[in-house]
C-alpha cells in the first residue's frame, strides 16, 4: 500500500478527536469520583482487557484451523480413493467414472500446461506493463493507467469465463488459429504443438484467457518492486551514461531479482486455482491423444467445476476430492516459494536502507 | 560510434515493446468491457428484476431469484466475516506483532488469501454439505465467509500498523485501558482502510462461482430459505452461458453485465472513498 505518507495527516487530525473524547470522559470520571480509588478500578480493567486479547488471538487463531481444517478435510474425504486407488491415480490418463477408474494425468497436465501459457505470456507483459508505469509513463498517467490494470484483476472470473467462450474463441478459431497453423505449425519440433483443427476452444485458449487473469497481479508486484530500487543506483547508471533500457535491464531488474521471481510464482498459483475461466473454454474432455495445444483438454479445476455437484459418492467423489488436494497442495508449495522470494527482498530491502 | 547507435535502438525498440504492453493490456480491458456493455444492454429491461429464472428454451423470465439469492448471500457472508477478519487483525497487529502465534497466523492468513478458491467450496462441502445432506444457501454463506476473512485481516492489519505509535502512546499516558486505546484510538483512525478493505472483500465475493457451485448450488425457483439450494446470480449465470439456449444466453449477458458493473462499482467506490479519507 503506498498511503503511509499521505495517511499520516489524517490519522493524526482523527486521532486528535478520539483522544480528546479520551481526555473528556476521564476527565468526567474524575469529577464524579463514582470509583473511590484506582486500586478497585484497575483488577477490573484488567480483566476486560484480558478477555479482549483472548477474543482477537482466538480469532487469529482460527485461520490456522482453516488452513489445518481444509488439508484433514481433503485428505479424509479422498481417503477412500488414496488407498482405494493408490499409486495408479497418479500415472493413469483414464477417467471412467462408470467403471470406477480414475486417472489424474489428464487434469494434472491439462492444469500445469494452461498455466505454463499463461505464464510465458503474461511475463514479459507484466515486465513491460511495469516499466512503463515506473520509467515510462508521464506522472499524471501512472494513477489512472495503474487503476486500469487493476480493475483488470477485479472483473469477475465467470465474466472472463462467458466472454472467452462466446467471444474470444470464436473469434480465436477463425482468425488467429488458421495463421498460427500456417506459420508456426509447419516448424519442425514445435509445429505439432499448432497443428489440428482450429475449434476456439481448447488448452490453447484457456492458457491464454489466464494469462490476461494473471497480468494484473504480476504486474502489480513487478511494478512495486521496481519502485523500492533506490534512486540513488538508478542515478548512478544513468550518469554512467546507460540508456533507459540499460538502467531497467542491468541495474533495477538485478537489484530486485528476488520480487520478481515471487510476483512471478504468485501469479502462477493464481493460474493453478482459476477455475470459472479455465472450465468454459477448456474444452471439458477426459480424452489426451495428441500434443497439440488446439486439442480440448480438462483441468483440476474444470474437472472438478463440471463432476463434483453430480458425482456419486463413493470412489467418484473421493477421487475428486483427491484431484482438489492436489490442486491445494501444489498451489501451497507454489505461494510458499513466492513468499520466500518475496520475503528475501524485504530481507535485502532492509540490508540497505 | 557504431555501438551507441546499437545501444539508442536496442532502448528504442524495449521502450516501444513496454509500450506495447500497456496497449496490450488496455485492449483486453476494453474489449471485455465493451462486450459485456454491448451484450449486456440488450438483456436489460425490468423483467430482469421482477421475473424467475425461464426454464429451457421458453420466452421471458429474469433474474429476480438470483439477484436476491446472490445478496443474501453477500450480505450474510460479509455480516460473518467482517468482524472474524477485523478482530484477527486487531490480533496482529496490536497483540502479536512478533509472536509467534502472530507470525504463523499471517503466513497463513498470507496462503489462504491466494488459495484456489475452488479449494473453499470443497472443504465446506466436506464440512457442511455432506453432514447435513443437502445443497444450502447457509453452506454458500460460509464457502463466501471464508474468502471474506482473510482479505479483511490483511487490511485491517497492514491499517492498523499505519497507525503511528504516538498515538497509542498518548491514549496510554491518559490511562485508557489497551481495548479502548484499540476500539476507540486506532481502529478510528484506520477506519478508512478498513472499510475500504470490507467493500474489496464484498467486491471479491459478489462475482465468485467457484465455491458456490456445490455449496449453494442453484434454484431455479424463489426461495428465501438458505436452508435449501439457493439461487445465486454466478451459478445461474455458468448454467445459462453453457446451454445452448439463445434466451438463456441473453440473460446471462444481463447477468453478467450486473456483477460486473456492481464489482467494479464497488472498487471504484473503494478507492475514492480511500482516497477522500486518506488524503
Amino acid at each position: 500500500m503506498t498511503v503511509s505518507v499521505d495517511s499520516n495527516g489524517s490519522v493524526t487530525a482523527v486521532s486528535v478527536d478520539a483522544t480528546g473524547a479520551a481526555v473528556a470522559s476521564h476527565a468526567g470520571g474524575a469529577l464524579l469520583n463514582t470509583h473511590s480509588n484506582l486500586g478497585l478500578d484497575r483488577p477490573k480493567r484488567d480483566l476486560g482487557d484480558r478477555l479482549f486479547a483472548g477474543l482477537t488471538r482466538s480469532v487469529a487463531f482460527f485461520a490456522l484451523l482453516c488452513l489445518l481444517g481444509i488439508i484433514v478435510a481433503l485428505i479424509y474425504s479422498s481417503w477412500p480413493a488414496i488407498t482405494g486407488l493408490g499409486i495408479k491415480f497418479l500415472i493413469s490418463t483414464e477417467w471412467n467414472p462408470p467403471m470406477e477408474r480414475f486417472g489424474a494425468v489428464v487434469p494434472m497436465y491439462g492444469t500445469v500446461l494452461t498455466s505454463l501459457i499463461a505464464l510465458i505470456i503474461a511475463v514479459p507483459v507484466s515486465f513491460g506493463i511495469a516499466l512503463f508505469l515506473t520509467e515510462l509513463s508521464p506522472k499524471w498517467l501512472r494513477r489512472p493507467l495503474g487503476t486500469a490494470i487493476e480493475l483488470l484483476a477485479a472483473i469477475p472470473s465467470i465474466v472472463y469465463g462467458m466472454w472467452g467462450l462466446l467471444v474470444f474463441a470464436p473469434f480465436f478459431a477463425q482468425h488467429v488459429q488458421p495463421v498460427l497453423a500456417s506459420t508456426l505449425g509447419k516448424l519442425p519440433v514445435i509445429g505439432v504443438l499448432f497443428s489440428g483443427p482450429p475449434m476456439g476452444i481448447g488448452l490453447l485458449t484457456a492458457g491464454i484467457i489466464l494469462a490476461i487473469m494473471i497480468i494484473p497481479f504480476i504486474a502489480a508486484v513487478m511494478r512495486d518492486v521496481f519502485e523500492v530500487t533506490p534512486t540513488l543506483l538508478k542515478e548512478s547508471a544513468y550518469g554512467l551514461g546507460c540508456t533507459t533500457w540499460e538502467v531497467v535491464w542491468n541495474v533495477v531488474l538485478p537489484y530486485s531479482k528476488a520480487g520478481v521471481i515471487g510476483g512471478i510464482m504468485l501469479g502462477l498459483g493464481r493460474a493453478l486455482g482459476e477455475t470459472m475461466a479455465v472450465t468454459f473454454v477448456i474444452g471439458n474432455t477426459n480424452f489426451l491423444n495428441s500434443a497439440s495445444l488446439f486439442m480440448p483438454g480438462n483441468s483440476i479445476t474444470s474437472a472438478l467445476a463440471n463432476e463434483f455437484a453430480e458425482a456419486a459418492p463413493g470412489l467418484h467423489t473421493a477421487a475428486l476430492m483427491e484431484l482438489g488436494l492436489i490442486l491445494f497442495v501444489i498451489t501451497l508449495i507454489v505461494l510458499v516459494i513466492s513468499k520466500a522470494f518475496l520475503a528475501r527482498l524485504a530481507r535485502h530491502e532492509g540490508a540497505k536502507s | 560510434m557504431q555501438l551507441l547507435t546499437r545501444r539508442k535502438l536496442i532502448n528504442r525498440a524495449a521502450l516501444t515493446l513496454s509500450m506495447g504492453a500497456m496497449v496490450f493490456g488496455l485492449f483486453w480491458l476494453a474489449w471485455i468491457l465493451w462486450t459485456v456493455l454491448q451484450l449486456g444492454v440488450t438483456g436489460l429491461s425490468l423483467n430482469l428484476f421482477t421475473q424467475m429464472t425461464p426454464p429451457p428454451n421458453s420466452e421471458g423470465g429474469g433474474l429476480a431469484n438470483a439477484i436476491v439469492g446472490s445478496l443474501m448471500m453477500v450480505a450474510g457472508a460479509t455480516f460473518v466475516g467482517t468482524p472474524i477478519g477485523v478482530l484477527a487483525g486487531i490480533y496482529l497487529a496490536e497483540y502479536g506483532r512478533s509472536t509467534l502465534l502472530g507470525n504463523v497466523t499471517r503466513y497463513v492468513n498470507d496462503l489462504l488469501l491466494s488459495a484456489p478458491s475452488i479449494v473453499i467450496g470443497l472443504f465446506v462441502y466436506a464440512m457442511v454439505v455432506a453432514h447435513t445432506g443437502r445443497f444450502s444457501g447457509w453452506a454458500g454463506i460460509v464457502a463466501l465467509a471464508l474468502i471474506v476473512v482473510p482479505v479483511v485481516v490483511r487490511t485491517t492489519e497492514n491499517m492498523l500498523q499505519l497507525v503511528p505509535n504516538s498515538l497509542r502512546e498518548a491514549a496510554y499516558a491518559l490511562g485508557a485501558p489497551k481495548r479502548t486505546v484499540i476500539m476507540i484510538v486506532t481502529l478510528r483512525a484506520a477506519k478508512a482502510g478498513v472499510v475500504t478493505g470490507v467493500l474489496l472483500a464484498v467486491a471479491r465475493i459478489a462475482g465468485e462461482t467457484a465455491p458456490l457451485l456445490f455449496t449453494a448450488l442453484s434454484n431455479q425457483f424463489w426461495s428465501t430459505d438458505l436452508s435449501g439450494p439457493t439461487a445465486n446470480l454466478p451459478v445461474t449465470i455458468f448454467r445459462f452461458a453453457m446451454s445452448p439456449f439463445t434466451e438463456w444466453q441473453t440473460l446471462a449477458w444481463a447477468g453478467v453485465l450486473i456483477i460486473t458493473a456492481g464489482v467494479l462499482a464497488l472498487n471504484i467506490i473503494a478507492r475514492v472513498f480511500f482516497r477522500q479519507n486518506n488524503a
